[in-house]
């Protein structure tokens, strides 16, 4: 792709600017190769030349141990939470901390500080299984669009415009207002269907450019199958761009499905949720500030993770941007 | 110029109809319309039946989408199930929606251009580090918990502003929803501007600008700010139609009675003439917001030509 060779050469040519980066850039290389960080005559691959760049990455890192904390967490929660988060006492209504309840009581009298522990579950829950819906279903439709192309493919274009033609909140309240089951599968069902086009619109892009690569070519000439192209040649090297979208994406259907049960239509009680409490303590906001701030905080502490990640992953992956 | 417009419009003609087509079929899921009328109550058989009869909806569904359709086109949205034309609504919901969404682009453009302006030239230096790092936060801090807050403190601790929104909503009021609304999308925009900024500010149509002797000021904006603008207008424009729609959360909080809160009730009531009539509408505008865009490409880069 000479494209992408390019820009590369043009940055060390342009301002002072540019051969400063690539100065510096090269002079870390120089001190990197000889304590033995690898074998600078073998080419690394993109994964592993990302991985070592991740590793040095204090975002990467901060990011990262947040992130394995709440899967943690939701797995295990009375790890750190040994009360029981349905169980509430109305005489401690909107009490403030006191020993043994950190965060303070809510509305109902039950204990914010493990209900914030244990809402951890449910936003992790949403997140990763939403995420894993759209960037199957998207990446398998847009691919298979991207490497066929013609009529499908056209097909599939129109078909993300519409959805995207349609404001994701107003069709969460639509198609989530008749809902009455309280589990989290109806959100994380409506979130793929409206989520699905905007991976498959990177997915198909990713792939086009990967097959016209020399490589592609040569394979097909040798007479590989569509299948084996696409699984041995294409995808290895399209994958990239939705592995970060989808990690950014992961935070923002967190940050969606609170919002939505902010509006009354998302998850419903007796599922314990960050959106929710958020939700329920907006009512208290002038008296009891503490009921919203914590599960907000814990919130935003998670989205920010996420999306933290999928800067980082893509500043690794995209070598162009550094 | 003339035909791209032409072949644009032509191309927004099968996703108008596929969107509308989509958000009837939502509602149609969404439940009875006729359970609706009745309260709390159910409807006894033969009522339903002749309510069902008057509204047309014993027929089949793409009838019902066919025969809306039409009426649309006559200007005829329809009448809500309390009697009132959805036209009506319209008339009162969309000039302050309007209005919030004007103050969001505006803020968004004046705030978060000159932001990304700033930082894309200080790439790596403190002020670049923390305006990226306040981006991020703004970014994972979900609208409604932002909005609540800024509510509580600017509203209700420091009284600066009125919590709630009068019915007339003009501009002043509408500064702070204003913000909340586009808080995200600022946040957006700051780092588009920032990265294209950066990226162009190597290239060499700056150098040369800066090797005539142009003043600093004259090759900054009219040279690398109207080359980095394309992927910043494209943003902003996409997101005129997701404002206008995700002004919901943002009308619900400080009690704006926009097209947001209009489309929350139509939901909650399963008023659906409303909620459809709203979403058409929402849908052109997105649409027509998007073709505008793709025609101001050529005013900021002359060497796209439309033929």
């Amino acid at each position: 792709m000479p494209e992408s060779q390019e820009p590369e050469g043009a940055i060390a040519g342009t301002g002072a600017g540019g051969a400063m980066d690539l100065a510096v850039s090269e002079a870390t290389t120089l001190e990197k190769g000889p304590d033995g960080t690898g074998p600078q005559d073998r080419p690394r691959s993109l994964w592993s030349d990302a991985w070592r760049d991740l590793r040095r990455n204090p975002v990467f890192i901060i990011s990262a141990l947040v992130i394995v904390f709440l899967v943690v967490i939701s797995l295990w929660p009375s790890l750190i939470a040994s009360q029981n988060p349905l169980k509430c006492d109305l005489s401690k209504a909107q009490e403030g901390s006191q020993p043994g309840h950190p965060f303070g009581f809510d509305g109902q009298g039950c204990d914010v500080y493990t209900r914030t522990v244990y809402g951890a579950r449910t936003s992790v829950t949403v997140g990763v299984c939403a995420t894993l819906g759209v960037a199957i279903l998207g990446s398998v439709l847009g691919g298979l669009a991207g490497f066929f192309g013609g009529f499908s493919d056209s097909i599939l274009s129109r078909t993300t415009d519409i959805f995207f033609a349609i404001p994701v909140v107003l069709g969460g309240l639509v198609l989530l207002s008749v809902v009455t089951s309280s589990t989290v599968w109806p959100v994380i069902g409506f979130m793929v269907l409206l989520g699905w086009p905007q991976i498959s619109r990177i997915a198909r892009g990713s792939v086009i450019t990967a097959k016209q690569n020399d490589y592609v070519q040569a394979a097909r000439a040798l007479g590989a199958s569509n299948s084996r192209l696409l699984l041995r040649h294409i995808a290895p090297n399209a994958v990239a761009p939705v592995i970060v979208v989808a990690t950014i994406a992961l935070g923002t259907y967190i940050s969606l499905e609170a919002t939505l049960s902010y509006l009354g239509v998302g998850l419903k009680p007796p599922t314990v949720s960050w959106g929710i409490d958020i939700s329920a303590a907006s009512a208290y906001i002038r008296n009891a500030p503490h009921m919203l701030l914590w599960p907000a905080g814990a919130l935003a502490v998670t989205v920010l993770a996420f999306i933290m990640l999928g800067d980082a992953v893509r500043d690794a992956l995209d070598p162009k941007l550094r | 110029m003339g035909r791209y417009v032409v072949r644009r419009l032509l191309q927004m003609i099968p996703v108008f109809i596929g969107s509308t087509l989509l958000i009837f079929l939502m509602v149609n899921v969404m439940g009875d319309p006729i359970a609706g009328l009745c309260g709390d109550k159910q409807c006894d058989a033969a009522t339903s039946a002749q309510l069902k009869k008057e509204f047309g909806l014993d027929k089949p569904v793409w009838q019902q989408y066919l025969t809306y359709m039409g009426h649309v086109f006559t200007g005829d949205f329809g009448t809500a199930f309390n009697g009132q034309k959805v036209t009506e609504l319209m008339a009162t919901a969309f000039p302050v929606t309007i209005r919030l969404t004007i103050v969001a682009i505006l803020i968004e453009i004046v705030v978060g251009i000159t932001l990304g302006v700033i930082t894309g030239l200080k790439r790596g230096r403190p002020v670049d580090t923390s305006v990226l790092l306040l981006s991020l936060v703004v970014i994972s801090v979900p609208t409604f918990v932002t909005g609540l807050l800024l509510q509580l403190l600017l509203g209700v601790e420091w009284g600066w502003i009125k919590p709630s929104v009068s019915t007339d909503a003009g501009f002043g009021e509408l500064i702070v929803p204003g913000l909340v609304l586009a808080s995200v999308s600022l946040a957006y925009v700051t780092r588009l501007t920032r990265t294209s900024i950066a990226e162009n500010r190597r290239s060499d149509y700056v150098r040369t600008a800066v090797a005539k002797g142009l003043p600093r000021q004259r090759v900054i904006v009219r040279h690398l700010l109207r080359n980095s603008l394309i992927p910043v207008v494209t943003f902003i424009g996409t997101d005129i139609g997701a404002l206008m729609g995700g002004a919901i959360v943002t009308e619900r909080i400080f009690n704006i009675h926009g097209v947001g809160y209009q489309l929350y009730q139509g939901i909650l009531r399963q008023n659906t003439q409303t909620v459809v009539g709203f979403v058409t509408v929402l849908v052109l505008v997105f649409l027509v917001a998007n073709l505008l865009v793709d025609l101001l490409y050529a005013v900021l880069d002359p060497r796209i030509r439309y033929a």
